[in-house]
């Protein structure tokens, strides 16, 4: 149903020419580039960064899913199988998740959206793109001398006193790899206060902005505490202070205390955002306002502010308190309410709507599905009594693939989709992009589903060899994975053909209503030609002339009747 | 006997089934909501399917009941499940009285297991059928947790600390448990089997002749090893206090106060040797942290117990009511 | 961006610049309290756990030291306000001649702070290998710093300690590695703090803040004042735990 024939808005039947002066062509050299304190460029900068790392990560999950076809794993060696699962979680996590959407949409677009020249903070923006590069080096140089093999979450004291692998340099990278974050939320937060144009007041700003700017409240109050935990955790490697190990009257569990009161809220980091694209590209594409705008823009920053308190659900079988594992869960299942009322809000929006089903809609969609059912089984592990069973098991990795993929990396695709003409000026194939988008989803949960039924049925996670009771889901995941595979290799491959070959998009292709596509495709380097003034509500389609639509029967409401002119 | 695409574990503890029925209804509450968000989705596909290109869509944006609505019930839901979880939770942190001990070791890449008799076992662990088992659990290097799927039951193994877990196993047969905390190399074979057997075959087997020593014996060639009997000399002649019918015995400290000579008190002793010094005696000896394993001072300590009905000398004996002194 | 007189190209007047730069500088110093507040809480949790390890390397370190420093910390935020008055108003040739007062005073912090650290040296009180908490009492000649009077009672203490927590020489050292990641962690944020009023002297002294554009400075003191506040909570978490002399 998903595929169903192509319904491109009259816009986008037109011809355009690209805009004589634009951000790409400005100015040229390597220079231009690496000295830029343009938005819209470093944009570019971490897209082709993290690029590079989630291919990397993609690449070590693929060994991950290949060694475990066959129940003793004759493909790599329990050390190299423990440095790939590794490896595959810290790229993807602190070097792929946290810094995607906010990093690369959120940076081209949160100026484009409030109607602002530049972020508050041009320089410390290129100064976090750094930043973040010689984290990366760090942490690249880790894994290419020694590998890394603690587990993402560095768990004393195995990754202090007892690995092998070279830890310190990787410990740093992500530390280092934190300042690049917290400068990222501080531009954030301080340009969403000061830099908005006339009219744009709080409960007009988009709901990606909301998101973004609950993921910056994140950012820059937990990050440094896992700043200070990992180079406490570092200096004892290094230098063998005792904090977090026992031998010396230090506790390893304090160091997980540290560790989860970043960690969990990462989480929200990395979900947030996404949310806030689906909650873009929803109203866009059912053409409808977003139902209840103030509800999921509270929930954002309940989300945000709650996440803090949820920590020790990670902790349940430590050996904690039994009064303080019922607080904590307590607060886990509160925590999961703002998120079952933005999807509620979401499919709200659809009814009454005029839907198109253009290939960012299908991510939004995927994404609703998959979030849903990742959402869901978070009640399994934020409880208790089903805690004590699949702690530490497949069903934990399945549950937080499938927010982490299903979620946050369907948002930033359904994203990049969505935003592509405006950041390259260009269309990409749709039909590849419609199928890219189906086999995504389809090997997703083929890949991740199994994984739910393996962690009930007692397979404990990193386990290079299973019990071979356990091989038939093992060998469906594989073959999930690889299907997988090929949907990411898909979008890498015709939107880079897209950006230069594609056809000229024009300002609005969708069209949309945010500031952003009120300048040309790509925008100049001062985004607006002059500065814009807001009169209009959020998503509002109803008194925007400007877009050529006609106001009138979706789902048979004839509302406003307002004269439909299509230029722009 | 099993099926080629299982979904459920074996249930073979107390626990297993208020767990899967706990499991069975949250399963229920995902499935009710993944369909009614599927089948709203889905009509509103259809229905609301954009028909000509310039369409747009009604004016709807809000409804506050709605909200209250979708706030409220699944609120209820999830305070509902909260507690039920909550109610297992608490009865598996909450022991019964009547256990059979079993003592657990953990490091890097096995399990070292003893039953109360000091039978000793690795990677296997025999118990009793229909009677509460308690596993306390320590660590020797890094943290690890010991996890029986067809008990539903784990639990981190921590070092530093000890940890409990308990159940009771309610049929027999083998079943596997591993290690659920990654802990380094060989984590995914840091696992083995539990064999639930009949009380009379469990008891026949535990009798049975396995050449370990038992945990007196073991003591007694560690005292001898660690050269304890130079100094602790029965008769009480030794630069340290005879051990003879100390264990469970009130000792006088230097500090003139009194402790009881439990289990914590000796395995503090032998690690700390100078937190408590025994009325009449030096300083003077040496820590045996990192010296001993957990296995062994848990040896040594049933050694010490096995002396509580030797004769105790009159001069030189670690007993309160007599003058005397450091152990 | 480019640059119009003082005004960055991205914003439209001066005041929306400064309230940009002054949010900013602020919500920086929310993030420097959560860092500090993650080894403060792991200092927290030990000292409660090991006290009497930690009151006795308390106890090791030097009162008039930390103190002296305290008040030229806040003699330093003193000279600190008063270059940014001098620029609010105007007075060219003060805000630098203040600026480098409180460089001065930065630099006598550090020269106090290299005596305590290089006598920890001399002490084996830097944690590692050679950490031994009883060293100085067991070999006072290498100590000709400490009095003997001051040492007999160092004896006395250690010897209660000892009781106390048989594992003192290792809980020491926890509270050392917190003394040094603290103390190390302020002092670097004074470094940079002193690299940033050397900037300012540079720009001072080209003449460019006037009553109108004095941002710089302001938010450079924000930022010294917050370095001397966390001083304001080390010197009593380090230094004040159980003095009875």
């Amino acid at each position: 149903m998903s595929l169903m024939s192509s319904q491109q808005p009259s816009i986008t039947s037109r011809q355009y020419e690209m805009p004589e002066h634009n951000y790409l062509n400005g100015t040229y050299g390597i220079r231009s580039w690496l000295l830029t304190t343009d938005h819209k460029r470093i944009a570019l900068l971490y897209l082709a960064s993290v690029t590079f790392f989630f291919f990397i990560g993609g690449f070590f999950a693929m060994m991950i899913r290949l060694h475990l076809l066959t129940p003793n794993g004759y493909l790599l060696s329990p050390d190299t199988y423990n440095r790939m699962f590794t490896m595959h979680g810290v790229a993807m996590i602190f070097f792929f998740l946290i810094p995607s959407i906010p990093a690369v949409l959120g940076n081209f677009l949160i100026p484009l959206m409030i109607g602002a020249k530049d972020l508050a903070f041009p320089k410390i923006n290129l100064l976090s793109w750094y930043v973040y590069i010689v984290g990366g080096s760090f942490t690249l140089y880790s894994m290419i001398t020694g590998g890394l093999d603690t587990g993402w979450t560095f768990y004393t004291p195995l990754s202090t006193v007892y690995s092998n692998s070279a830890v310190a340099p990787a410990v740093i990278g992500v530390f280092i790899t934190g300042f690049s974050s917290i400068l990222t939320g501080l531009n954030f937060l301080v340009t969403v206060h000061t830099m908005r144009a006339p009219g744009m007041t709080w409960f007009r700003l988009p709901l990606f902005v909301w998101a973004h700017y609950a993921t910056s409240v994140v950012m820059i109050l937990g990050t440094p505490v896992i700043a200070i935990t990992l180079a406490l955790a570092a200096m004892e490697r290094l230098f063998g202070l005792g904090f977090f190990n026992p031998a010396m009257g230090g506790d390893p569990i304090l160091f997980q205390h540290l560790f989860w009161f970043y960690s969990h809220p990462a989480v929200y980091i990395m979900i947030l955002p996404a949310m806030g694209v689906i909650s873009e590209l929803i109203p866009t594409f059912a053409r409808k306002q977003l139902f209840g705008y103030h509800f999921v823009a509270a929930a954002s920053l309940a989300i945000a502010v709650i996440g803090f308190l949820v920590w020790t659900h990670h902790m349940f079988l430590t050996g904690q308190s039994t009064y303080a594992a019922i607080a904590f869960s307590f607060l886990t299942f509160i925590v999961a309410i703002p998120s079952a009322v933005k999807v509620f809000n979401w499919v709200a929006t659809l009814f009454g709507g005029s839907i198109s089903f253009d290939t960012p809609m299908l991510y939004a969609f995927g994404f609703l599905g998959l979030f849903l059912i990742g959402g869901l089984t978070g009640l399994f592990l934020g409880c208790l009594g089903t805690d004590i069973h699949i702690h530490d098991t497949y069903f934990v990795i399945a549950h937080f693939h499938y927010i982490m993929v299903g979620g946050a990396v369907m948002g930033y695709l359904g994203g990049l989709h969505f935003w592509w003409p405006k950041i390259t000026g260009r269309m990409y194939s749709e039909w590849l992009a419609r199928l890219a988008a189906v086999i995504l989803f389809v090997g997703f949960n083929l890949t991740f589903f199994p994984q739910f039924v393996l962690g009930y049925l007692g397979m404990p996670r990193r386990y290079h060899m299973y019990p071979p009771e356990f091989q038939v889901y093992n060998v469906m995941s594989t073959a999930g994975a690889s299907i997988l595979a090929v949907g990411y290799l898909l979008p890498m491959i015709y939107l880079v053909w897209a950006a230069f070959f594609g056809k000229v998009a024009g300002p609005n292709p969708w069209p949309a209503t945010g500031l952003e596509w009120k300048t040309p495709s790509p925008p100049p380097t001062e985004n607006f030609e002059v500065t814009p003034e807001v009169t209009w509500e959020p998503y509002d389609f109803h008194n925007r002339p400007d877009l050529g639509l006609e106001p009138g029967n979706g789902g048979g409401h004839v509302i406003h009747p307002a004269p439909a002119h299509g230029d722009d | 006997m099993q099926s080629p695409l299982p979904f459920f574990p074996e249930q073979a503890s107390s626990f297993a089934n208020n767990v899967d029925t706990l499991f069975g209804f949250i399963v229920l509450t995902c499935v009710f909501f993944v369909v009614l968000v599927a089948v709203l989705c889905v009509f509103a596909m259809y229905k609301y399917r954009r028909k000509r290109p310039a369409e747009i869509g009604d004016t709807v944006n809000g409804n506050l009941f709605l909200e209250i609505g979708w706030t409220t019930i699944p609120l209820l839901i999830a305070l509902l499940i909260f507690a039920w979880g909550s109610v297992i939770y608490v009865n598996f942190r909450t022991a019964p009285a009547d256990t059979l001990d079993i003592y657990v070791i953990g490091k890097q890449w096995m399990w070292k297991l003893q039953q109360p008799n000091g039978r000793k076992e690795i990677n296997e662990l025999h118990i009793p059928v229909n009677r509460n088992v308690k596993l306390i659990m320590g660590s020797e290097d890094v943290i690890h947790d010991f996890y029986v799927p067809a008990f539903r039951a784990k639990m981190d193994v921590v070092p530093g600390r000890y940890n409990t877990l308990w159940f009771r196993p309610t049929k027999v047969g083998k079943y596997h448990f591993f290690c659920s905390q990654y802990c380094g190399t060989n984590h995914a074979v840091m696992g083995g089997w539990v064999t639930v057997q009949d009380p009379a075959e469990y008891a026949a087997w535990l009798s049975g002749d396995t050449g370990d020593l038992n945990p007196v014996s073991a003591g007694e060639k560690l005292f001898a090893q660690l050269a304890c009997n130079t100094c602790h000399i029965p008769n009480g002649s030794g630069r340290g206090p005879s051990l003879n019918g100390v264990y469970g015995a009130k000792v006088l400290l230097a500090d003139s106060t009194t402790v009881t000579a439990d289990d914590s008190y000796i395995r503090e002793s032998i690690l700390q040797p100078k937190a408590k010094i025994v009325a009449g005696y030096q300083p003077v000896m040496p820590t045996f942290q990192g010296l001993v394993t957990e296995e062994q001072i848990l040896n040594l300590t049933a050694y010490v117990r096995s002396l509580q009905t030797q004769p105790v000398p009159a001069k030189g004996a670690g007993i309160a009511p007599v003058t005397t002194g450091k152990k | 961006m480019h640059r119009t007189g003082e005004l960055y190209g991205q914003f439209k007047t001066l005041d929306q610049q400064k309230d940009t730069a002054n949010l900013g500088m602020w919500m920086f110093l929310v993030t420097e309290v959560m860092f500090f507040g993650g080894i403060m809480l792991a200092y927290t949790i030990n000292r409660h756990v090991y006290f009497a390890a930690f009151a006795m390397g308390s106890n090791t370190l030097s009162l008039p030291a930390g103190g002296f420093n305290t008040v030229v910390l806040l003699a330093s935020s003193f000279t600190m306000v008063m270059a940014v008055w001098s620029a609010q108003v105007g007075k060219k040739n003060l805000i630098t001649i203040f600026l480098l007062l409180t460089i001065a005073l930065g630099f006598v912090f550090f020269g106090v702070k290299y005596e305590e650290y290089s006598q920890k040296y001399y002490h084996h009180l830097i944690p590692g290998k050679h950490f031994d908490i009883d060293f100085c009492v067991n070999n006072p000649s290498s100590c000709s710093d400490i009095s003997p009077e001051a040492l007999a009672i160092e004896r006395e203490e250690l010897e209660k300690a000892h009781v106390a927590d048989p594992d003192l020489n290792s809980h020491a050292q926890l509270y050392y590695s917190a003394y040094f990641g603290m103390t190390g962690l302020h002092a670097l944020h004074m470094v940079i703090g002193v690299g940033l009023l050397l900037w300012l002297v540079k720009q001072s002294l080209a003449g460019r803040f006037t009553p109108e554009y004095n941002n710089p400075v302001d938010i450079v003191g924000l930022y010294w004042h917050f370095v001397d506040l966390v001083w304001i909570y080390l010197f009593p978490l380090l230094y004040l735990i159980d003095r009875h002399k």
